[in-house]
């Protein structure tokens, strides 16, 4: 049986009953006057995991990790770190770091005074915090910009020495709010790949939030996907876009084609779905939904193929025509519509410089996709 | 862009300017005169500069100026930095709005009503006025100034900064000294300075709330000045106009350098 697993193979401590979870949340909820910004919500996070909030502006990511730092108290739940309780625990007291989005430099420092802020705190000697702060500006490498003050760096130098500053004090889990979000898209990616790195080298805990479904996917162990302040699903990348687990989470990652339908007739290994013009689907893996229940048949674009003539042997081929095409270079989308209404987007990567089944606008095109390819989802 | 001076423009400007400026200058000029007549020109002398450093009344008034100015500008200093920091931080305790109001309202107030009521009060309590009264007094009605200009910087201040040094292990005490305070210090100092002008030049509030021993520079030169200008008193303006031109243009030499070398090192970071 394949499997969908995470990049880092090995470490998986989500799928290990003997795990002891580092960070737990235990229904938390938090309201502000009337609106409930987290609403009963319960996650775990294991040790040196690299945790993703994913969520719209407004779904409560940001207040969960106010929540870890200290500068919001919840409403009601608690919330534990390492088995301790942080109720009541104030900021300045908490094993944990946070890089602000707008990276909240102290501007009246240089860089080598800003990393070094954290460390004066704990009263460090001096010398060992000079050896500290050296060290931290060889990992950001930022060594020749120690005397210089934030407003003499660029965007992306002061996303480093953000960084640096909160890391320096060794904290037991570093929390990230929208860490890349002011820097632009090249630098952006690189910086990922940094970040990664540098989780591994310090071996710390990271809970990042960002509302950039691409970074999540590419830097985290594990996604919670978040609406209005619950949680909608936790899981590593490939399984939020493999196995989504509601129409809502299918929809938020990446692009899908949904089938709205019925489960017409069930056996063991596969479901067939009807859909509300009497088009079939035959679908593996349809989970628990019964005969009768109402589902959606959720895939994404890549998994289709669309063929100008009906592929033989294929147990799921819907007929439509070309409706739109976009050549993007590695890859074309075709938008099909089909002979009851709908319209379904495809992708293929040309693989080859030409095509030899060339499509064009308005021309009969058949859509075609494995029974596997997709998943059946009740929520 | 039009840089030729139309003659309406030139108009304008020299109007302005000579409105601004003839007093002064008039003031300046007279200073320097040899005859005892303020209005007669009598050649050019310095003795009214020699005299006014022997007389020891305006000396005196001088120096009690200078001793309240500094005292109350660094009370209301401390005064309105609090008040501007309890209005803008504790935006939700009860009677704030009431409380920002009365703050502001001796911006407004007429200052024969502040100075009045100043007096009445000290009466009531048996204050005997004095050098204590004075001071009390400019405290007064200079901290609201220092709010204002404190207040506009901390609505623009990052509170994310305040939470990234808790964050990092500071108490709030250790908070505000080491990252709030150093980075709202000039408007602090702009306040202070502000304060410290205003206190100077005062002259209806000083009248109703100094008493013997206590005359100010202001009040000193509006005594005399009721007998006859002499050239003296001129002299004396003309110090203080000397001052205070003094300050605001190394104000703005010390605000221009620094504007402009940030924008250099703003360049240079872009550069990389």
């Amino acid at each position: 049986m394949k499997s969908l697993g995470s990049i880092r193979r090995d470490f998986a401590p989500w799928n290990d009953p003997n795990a002891k979870p580092y960070i737990r949340f235990e229904d938390v909820t938090k309201r502000f006057g009337d609106f409930t910004a987290v609403n009963n919500l319960s996650l775990t996070i294991y040790e040196r995991e690299f945790f993703a909030l994913l969520g719209a502006s407004g779904c409560g990511k940001s207040t969960l990790l106010r929540m870890l730092a200290g500068f919001e108290q919840p409403t009601s739940g608690r919330i534990l770190l390492d088995g301790e309780n942080l109720a009541g625990i104030p900021p300045y007291r908490r094993p944990v770091n946070m890089m602000f989005q707008s990276y909240a430099l102290f501007p009246h420092m240089t860089v080598e005074k800003n990393i070094a802020f954290g460390l004066k705190q704990e009263g460090m000697p001096k010398a060992d915090i000079e050896k500290r702060v050296t060290e931290m500006l060889k990992l950001v490498k930022l060594e020749p910009f120690a005397k210089r003050k934030p407003h003499q760096l660029s965007g992306g130098q002061r996303q480093r020495v953000a960084l640096a500053r909160s890391v320096a004090k060794r904290p037991k889990v570093l929390l990230l709010d929208e860490p890349l979000g002011a820097l632009d898209k090249k630098l952006r990616e690189e910086t990922q790949f940094e970040l990664m790195d540098l989780q591994q080298e310090l071996g710390l805990t990271f809970v990042v939030v960002t509302h950039d479904q691409e970074e999540a996917m590419t830097m985290a162990d594990r996604i919670a996907i978040m609406d209005k302040g619950e949680v909608m699903q936790v899981a590593t990348p490939a399984e939020v876009y493999e196995a989504p687990s509601s129409r809502f989470v299918a929809n938020f990652v990446g692009n899908v084609n949904m089938f709205e339908g019925k489960v017409a007739e069930r056996t063991d290994k596969t479901a067939t779905i009807t859909g509300s013009t009497g088009a079939q689907i035959v679908v593996e893996n349809a989970g628990e939904a019964k005969a009768g229940a109402d589902v959606a048949f959720a895939i994404r674009p890549e998994k289709i193929k669309v063929s100008s003539a009906k592929p033989e042997g294929s147990v799921n081929a819907l007929e439509g025509e070309v409706y739109d095409i976009a050549y993007l270079g590695d890859m074309t989308v075709y938008h099909v519509r089909l002979t009851d209404g709908q319209i379904v987007r495809a992708q293929s990567m040309n693989a080859a410089r030409v095509s030899d089944d060339p499509l064009t606008w308005n021309d009969r095109a058949w859509v075609s996709f494995r029974p596997d390819a997709g998943v059946v989802l009740m929520q | 862009m039009n840089t030729t001076w139309s003659r309406f423009n030139i108009t304008s400007v020299t109007l302005g300017f000579a409105f601004l400026y003839l007093p002064i200058v008039l003031l300046v000029i007279f200073s320097f005169n040899e005859s005892k007549l303020v209005t007669v020109w009598g050649g050019f002398s310095t003795k009214w500069y020699v005299s006014l450093f022997q007389n020891k009344a305006l000396i005196d008034a001088a120096w009690v100026t200078i001793r309240v100015g500094l005292i109350s500008a660094t009370v209301a200093t401390v005064l309105g930095t609090m008040a501007a920091l309890a209005l803008t931080r504790y935006t939700r305790f009860r009677g704030r709005v009431l409380f920002s109001g009365m703050v502001f309202a001796p911006l407004v107030m007429p200052e024969v009503i502040t100075g009045l009521s100043l007096l009445l009060l000290f009466v009531a309590i048996g204050l005997d006025r004095g050098f204590l009264t004075l001071t009390l007094a400019h405290i007064s009605f200079t901290m609201c100034f220092v709010a204002v200009v404190v207040q506009s910087r901390l609505v623009t201040f990052d509170r994310s900064l305040e939470e990234a040094a808790m964050d990092l292990g500071a108490t709030p005490v250790a908070t505000f000294f080491q990252v709030t305070l150093p980075v709202i210090l000039p408007a602090i100092v702009s306040g202070w300075m502000l304060a410290f002008t205003l206190s100077l030049d005062d002259l209806v509030t000083s009248s109703f709330t100094s008493g013997p021993g206590a005359t100010t520079l202001p009040m000193k030169i509006y005594s005399q000045v009721r007998l006859g200008v002499t050239p003296e008193i001129n002299a004396a303006c003309t110090i203080l106009i000397a001052i205070v031109a003094t300050g605001v243009i190394i104000a703005s030499i010390v605000n221009k350098r620094r504007e402009v070398q940030r924008q250099r090192d703003e360049q240079a970071a872009q550069r990389g």
